[in-house]
């Protein structure tokens, strides 16, 4: 289960994030709504360790554990999983070659044999299928040239693979038709279980429509201003941001 | 602190006293005096039990090196070399010449093992079926031992030492040696000529297609030793062979000298493929000590439809100085030059290639990756030429650089010269370095600094990675990991 405490952080001078307090339990999907420029995707880089972000006050702990002074990779051992608005192009390196070096890497820090070829095939394979992801598309180096549909997709693939018991979701809507987007929401619902938890940060109400969230909290000027269940989006959706624009 | 700020601070801390075959054979050496003159000429050749024309083709070279004048074209900053306090003689005193291996030195057999380098026939062909490499091996200035070689001979094929193949086959070195790179070339050429002491024959007779992978492995052990070998492969018509050049040296406080010069001729539709990984001694963390690498290789292409291709992973050496060529002189004929180059520390590089078109229809390809770490210097020069004969020639180059941290510099220098206007050249480069989003990105997968920096370095180089033989490829991903330890994490 993940905790937010009390987390400030800032860029230079300026305050992004100005007392965040969530938690979401074990097997609950949660989801951040706000307008662009609010504070989100700051939330998530700054759980996921990218670096340029000064952190004043506060904890974010996985699993009763401050996870703030790892390093990336190791919140991604942890447990840890962001799946990016803008996924990064690595030329020359397939995605399969990807997945298997992230997937290993992982291993190796928990201390786990590194997997045999057959089985990783095996794996990828099966979770490559329900993302309608073909072979040649993990013959491609990772993201390069992908469509917005297509990158989304890697997101999750690598996202099914990992196993991670924290998912963070950063617009994952943004740049998808109508299709992908129930590609990818079916993706996501496939990996819903009671041991793993998920937030879900969107402008849209759109996506709730198929990521179907336990809670959801509105997200102002920095900070949660106030949550609720799946209605308060239908709300959001219909009454707009404006109202909450004073609470700050 | 931003990533790309880390990695600079750890390259600073960068630990070159890594490098894996920085150890030393303790092994009784027989040398000449230090330094250069006619004696030292005519001692080598002595040593060398040479006949009296080599004797005289040596000689004139040293001759004419004297009135040369050490060429500083080049981007490389180095203090001048004092030929006299190098030995330009050292042998291992148990071995007078290549043997059969029962009969070399086990010190020298262990060195090799350490290095990796299987020159146990028995061993090799236990192995599995089609991995077998015929080795020559070369100790500071001699040819230690050469493997599969009666398993060749069967083809026809000559495989031995340079010093061998001027006694056993003068027909054929006074045919080709020199015929390629002239013994007026350049300076460390013709330096070379004067005083080289091994290097590695291949003779593929008309029709044969090589069975198996030839390949030399060049150790310098004594201190202050130049090692100047000499390589010449003859592909006659209608033949393939593929040859891999792999080199190592222990870590020295003193600057070590390496000047080589490898020549190819490829007969018509004959086909050579050569392959170096390159891993000399590149200096410690503070740029002290190292192998000055000043090396001429060219291939010519002289039959009609013959093909020479080039490909080169250079990691070591405090200075590389190299320019692998290809002289496109038979019609159709075809060249091509893929080249990784990775520098740390403070090395410097400045390599490349030529392509010389002269034939008709002839066409060239230049690939070349390289990517800057640490404190280093990597330059890419490259000439394209078209003769006005040379009717439809065709190049493509293709340079990219990658810089990690901002204390290191790639530079990329293409001559174009093209004297007829039925020619079609292109070029592309880039220069990019590894973006913090791209850290960040493997990072948040699991990967670590040094694993992320490797992926996106092999992502980098697969263009080129995948045109070197499978026995080198594993390798070489690798020695591109070492490499690269310490650049980060």
């Amino acid at each position: 289960m993940l905790e937010i405490k009390d987390l400030h952080v800032r860029v230079e001078d300026k305050e992004i994030l100005k007392g965040v307090n969530l938690t979401i339990p074990k097997g609950e999907v949660h989801a951040i709504m706000g307008r662009n420029g609010s504070g989100k995707s700051t939330l998530s880089y700054v759980m996921a360790g990218k670096e340029g972000y000064e952190i004043t006050k506060g904890e974010v702990l996985l699993d009763g554990k401050n996870i703030l002074d790892l390093d990336p990779n190791e919140r991604a051992s942890a447990g840890l999983f962001l799946a990016f608005q803008y996924p990064i192009e690595i030329p020359g390196v397939a995605t399969m070659t990807f997945l298997k070096a992230a997937m290993n890497a992982q291993r190796k820090a928990r201390g786990e044999d590194e997997l045999l070829t057959p089985d990783f095939m095996r794996e990828v394979k099966a979770a490559a299928k329900l993302l309608e992801i073909d072979n040649s598309m993990l013959k491609r180096p990772l993201n390069v040239g992908f469509s917005g549909g297509e990158k989304k997709r890697a997101e999750i693939l690598q996202m099914a693979l990992l196993k991670p018991k924290m998912c963070v979701f950063d617009e994952t809507d943004s740049g998808l038709d109508i299709d992908a987007l129930r590609i990818v929401s079916e993706g996501v619902n496939a990996l819903r279980d009671e041991n793993r938890s998920m937030l879900v940060i969107t402008h849209y109400q759109r996506l709730l429509n198929y990521i179907v969230p336990d809670v959801v909290h509105v997200f102002s000027n920095g900070k949660i201003v106030k949550s609720g269940d799946k209605s308060l989006a239908l709300e959001l959706e219909e009454k707009g941001y404006a109202q909450y624009d004073e609470s700050a | 602190m931003p990533a790309i700020k880390e990695t600079i601070d750890q390259v600073k801390e960068i630990d070159l006293e890594k490098y894996k075959y920085g150890f030393e054979t303790e092994i009784e050496s027989d040398k000449a005096p230090k330094g250069l003159s006619e004696d030292i000429v005519r001692f080598i050749s002595a040593k060398k039990d040479e006949p009296e024309w080599m004797l005289q083709w040596r000689l004139d070279a040293y001759k004419r090196w004297l009135t040369m004048k050490e060429p500083d074209w080049a981007k490389l900053d180095y203090p001048k070399i004092d030929f006299n306090d190098i030995y330009f003689y050292a042998a291992p005193k148990s071995t007078s010449g290549p043997k059969s291996l029962d009969e070399v030195d086990p010190e020298l057999l262990e060195t090799y093992k350490k290095l990796g380098i299987p020159l146990s026939e028995h061993a090799v062909l236990a192995g599995v079926e089609g991995a077998k490499i015929a080795v020559d091996a070369v100790f500071d200035s001699v040819s230690v031992v050469t493997t599969f070689r009666e398993e060749l001979a069967k083809d026809g094929i000559i495989f031995c030492s340079i010093s061998e193949a001027i006694k056993e086959h003068p027909e054929l070195i006074k045919k080709y040696l020199g015929s390629v790179v002239p013994v007026t070339d350049n300076y460390y050429s013709t330096l070379n000529c004067a005083v080289f002491t091994d290097g590695s024959f291949v003779y593929i007779p008309k029709g044969v297609r090589c069975p198996m992978e030839l390949s030399t492995y060049f150790r310098i052990n004594e201190k202050n030793t130049g090692q100047f070998e000499r390589t010449l492969i003859i592909a006659e018509e209608d033949t393939y062979v593929s040859y891999l050049e792999g080199c190592t040296a222990p870590m020295r406080d003193e600057n070590q000298l390496h000047a080589a010069v490898v020549e190819l001729v490829a007969l018509e539709n004959a086909e050579i493929k050569y392959s170096t990984v390159q891993n000399w001694y590149p200096g410690n963390k503070e740029g002290v000590g190292g192998i000055y690498n000043f090396v001429t290789k060219r291939g010519d292409c002289r039959g009609d439809n013959s093909k020479i291709s080039w490909t080169q992973v250079e990691t070591g050496s405090a200075i590389t100085w190299k320019y692998p060529s290809c002289i496109l002189r038979g019609d159709g004929s075809r060249g091509e030059f893929y080249s990784i180059a990775i520098s740390n520390g403070y090395q410097q590089i400045d390599s490349g290639t030529k392509m010389i078109h002269l034939g008709k229809n002839t066409s060239s390809k230049v690939i070349a990756k390289g990517i800057a770490a640490g404190f280093s210097d990597n330059t890419y020069r490259g000439l394209i030429s078209a003769h006005k004969k040379a009717k439809g020639a065709r190049n493509f180059t293709q340079c990219d650089s990658l810089l990690i941290g901002d204390k290191c510099g790639a530079h990329t220098i293409p001559y174009i010269e093209a004297k007829n206007s039925s020619v079609v050249f292109e070029h592309e480069a880039t220069t990019s370095k590894i973006s913090d989003d791209q850290m960040f990105y493997c990072q948040q997968r699991g990967l670590n600094e040094e694993e992320a920096v490797a992926l996106i370095v092999n992502g980098f180089v697969r263009d080129v990675l995948q045109h070197l033989p499978m026995e080198f490829m594993v390798e070489t991903q690798k020695l591109i990991n070492i490499s690269l330890e310490g650049s980060v994490g």
